[in-house]
């Protein structure tokens, strides 16, 4: 396997692959990787269901609630002055993450799923006819198929799919061939679950735009295993969910454009996103608000602002430079066990290793990996059409984050093996 | 969760995934249903042969694909049935149901025969919808129901 881009753009800045981190002292950021599971210490590696969290996360949230803990943007008391201070400071740091022009742009929702649901019901709703496409492709999480099924079926739109070849790349020239005047939205995983493959979206997006039309892209995957910049991505609307990205469940973020985002009506309605209401006429309130009806997640967006941070302060450069170097060690060791098939293969892709095996159904494999302690997803990953693409029920899937080792990889390996002992 | 892998995986446990007994069509089916485990994508489809005027199971066959627990249970469950009525099927199902839901069950091992081979799934919760889908797959079979599913 060569570099990726990913990783290429690091090299020559300092130290790289696996000596860009000191994995031994990360691993003591994160105070539930030391414990043994089933008498065997707790090898991690379902990262991309969701990642771990580090101590940083754990205090920033225990601090909110022992010391700050007050409804923001509502009192002039100072408890209520200090949480909207540091919900506000968390909005900057994801501006800053994902170099977002202005932080009124960053709108809080529950996750990557909500954020997809919002760009559906608000944009899709207010500008799509019967008739009109969206595109998305082969590869996308269930969140980004079925809410644009919901609008076929209430408005009438088409769903175009672009398919991907037997290694997980999207074919780019059959996309540059969907593009049509009906073509209202391209809406794009950033990287698959599924198979790790990064799409390159940038080039998605030149194409997109050259139509006039705009592009979303599905990060809940990528924005922890890949630079983004949305600027330089060239993107429209961005979704992605902070417990992928070290921080907390049940907080996430979608990034858009102000002109788009203006022009969308609110997607729910109540308290914070008016400016003013009477029962003749209700004012809504400007961005962000607009699109954040109610008491937010405040903890919970303090405690992504805290994963940011933590993130910066490691550096995300060194953190993707690791983990590309650590997925290239695991490609090379899964593939070499003979009955053992990895089911995405991309020269672009995030550490994620899906495979199926001769002798087991991934069930099995992973119940007898969780015997050895170790944690991996079996299933279909929430992405059927993957798994029909490759005609498979289901994966079993090893993904992986900065804290996980070369050891932890040869434990994978060797509980392999006893799968291949069992089942003979 | 237990730790000993060999509890669960018996060896007639995968004796039965290596060549599941009844994995076949059945001619002239009278009641066919599919399981599915919409979590895991586990599918299978069941076929039984009613004697009209007996009652009793003529014939029982199983396709689909899924684990080696769901299809182990899946092939005792054919040869479980086979040959009794639909009430002993029946009953089947609610001892074997008991074995994998109350550990502290006293369970009916003549009527539970080889089925009790299973019994150490009770230990592994994330696993017990793999061996009872193709149970409640016979259920819905003799319901009438068409399909079921493990959520």
């Amino acid at each position: 396997m060569t570099t990726t881009t990913a990783a290429n753009r690091y090299h020559g800045r300092g130290a790289h692959g696996l000596e860009a981190l000191n994995v031994g002292r990360i691993r003591q950021d994160f105070p539930i990787l030391h414990q043994e599971i089933n008498g065997k210490p707790l090898v991690y590696l379902d990262n991309a269901a969701t990642t771990q969290k580090p101590q940083a996360v754990i205090d920033a949230i225990c601090d909110y609630y022992v010391r700050n803990n007050a409804n923001v943007h509502r009192g002039v008391h100072t408890l209520s002055q200090r949480a909207t201070d540091d919900f506000e400071a968390a909005r900057e740091s994801v501006r800053r993450f994902i170099n977002a022009p202005s932080a009124d742009e960053v709108i809080y929702v529950r996750g990557t799923t909500e954020a997809l649901n919002l760009v559906a019901g608000s944009y899709g709703r207010q500008f799509f006819q019967a008739g009109d496409e969206v595109i998305v492709t082969e590869m996308e999480h269930h969140s980004n198929i079925v809410p644009w099924q919901i609008l076929r079926q209430e408005i009438g739109i088409t769903l175009r799919v672009i398919p991907f070849n037997d290694d997980g790349e999207l074919l780019l020239d059959q996309f540059e061939g969907m593009l049509n005047d009906r073509t209202r939205l391209v809406s794009v995983v950033h990287q698959s679950n599924a198979l790790g493959t990064l799409n390159p979206v940038q080039a998605m997006a030149e194409l997109a735009h050259a139509r006039g039309v705009p592009v979303m892209i599905d990060a809940a995957q990528s924005v922890a295993h890949t630079p983004i910049d949305v600027q330089d991505l060239g993107i429209d609307f961005m979704a992605f969910s902070g417990h992928k990205l070290y921080g907390p469940t049940g907080i996430g973020v979608l990034w858009g454009r102000a002109d788009l985002l203006n022009a969308m009506p609110p997607y729910q309605s109540g308290g914070e996103m008016i400016r003013s209401v009477t029962f003749e006429e209700t004012l809504y309130n400007v961005l962000p608000h607009k699109f954040e009806a109610g008491t937010p997640d405040i903890a919970g967006v303090i405690g992504l602002g805290a994963a940011i941070e933590y993130l910066e302060s490691i550096g995300m450069e060194r953190i993707i430079s690791y983990e590309q170097a650590l997925l290239r060690y695991g490609a090379e060791r899964l593939g070499g066990i003979e009955g053992v098939r990895l089911i995405g293969t991309a020269a672009n892709k995030g550490g994620v290793l899906s495979f199926v095996m001769d002798a087991a159904h991934a069930h099995d494999i992973g119940t007898i990996l969780d015997a050895e302690g170790i944690a991996v997803r079996t299933g279909h990953h929430c992405a059927q059409p993957v798994m029909a693409r490759y005609d498979i029920a289901a994966t079993a899937r090893a993904s992986l984050a900065f804290y996980n080792t070369t050891d932890e990889i040869d434990a994978l390996v060797k509980a392999i093996d006893r799968v291949i002992e069992v089942f003979g | 969760m237990a730790s000993d892998l060999s509890e669960l995986y018996q060896e007639i446990l995968l004796e039965h995934n290596r060549r599941p007994r009844n994995f076949r069509k059945v001619d002239g089916a009278t009641h066919q249903a599919d399981g599915y485990n919409p979590l895991c994508g586990d599918q299978i489809s069941l076929q039984l042969v009613v004697g009209a005027g007996t009652g009793r199971v003529d014939d029982a066959a199983f396709q689909g694909q899924g684990c080696a627990i769901s299809r182990a249970s899946a092939s005792m469950l054919t040869q479980a049935v086979k040959g009794g009525c639909t009430a002993d099927a029946m009953a089947m199902f609610d001892e074997f149901h008991r074995m994998l839901t109350d550990p502290d069950a006293e369970l009916d091992l003549d009527l539970l025969g080889d089925l009790e081979m299973l019994a150490g799934v009770i230990a592994y919760p994330t696993r017990i919808k793999c061996a009872i889908l193709p149970w409640h797959t016979l259920k819905a079979a003799l319901d009438g129901d068409g399909t079921a599913t493990t959520e």
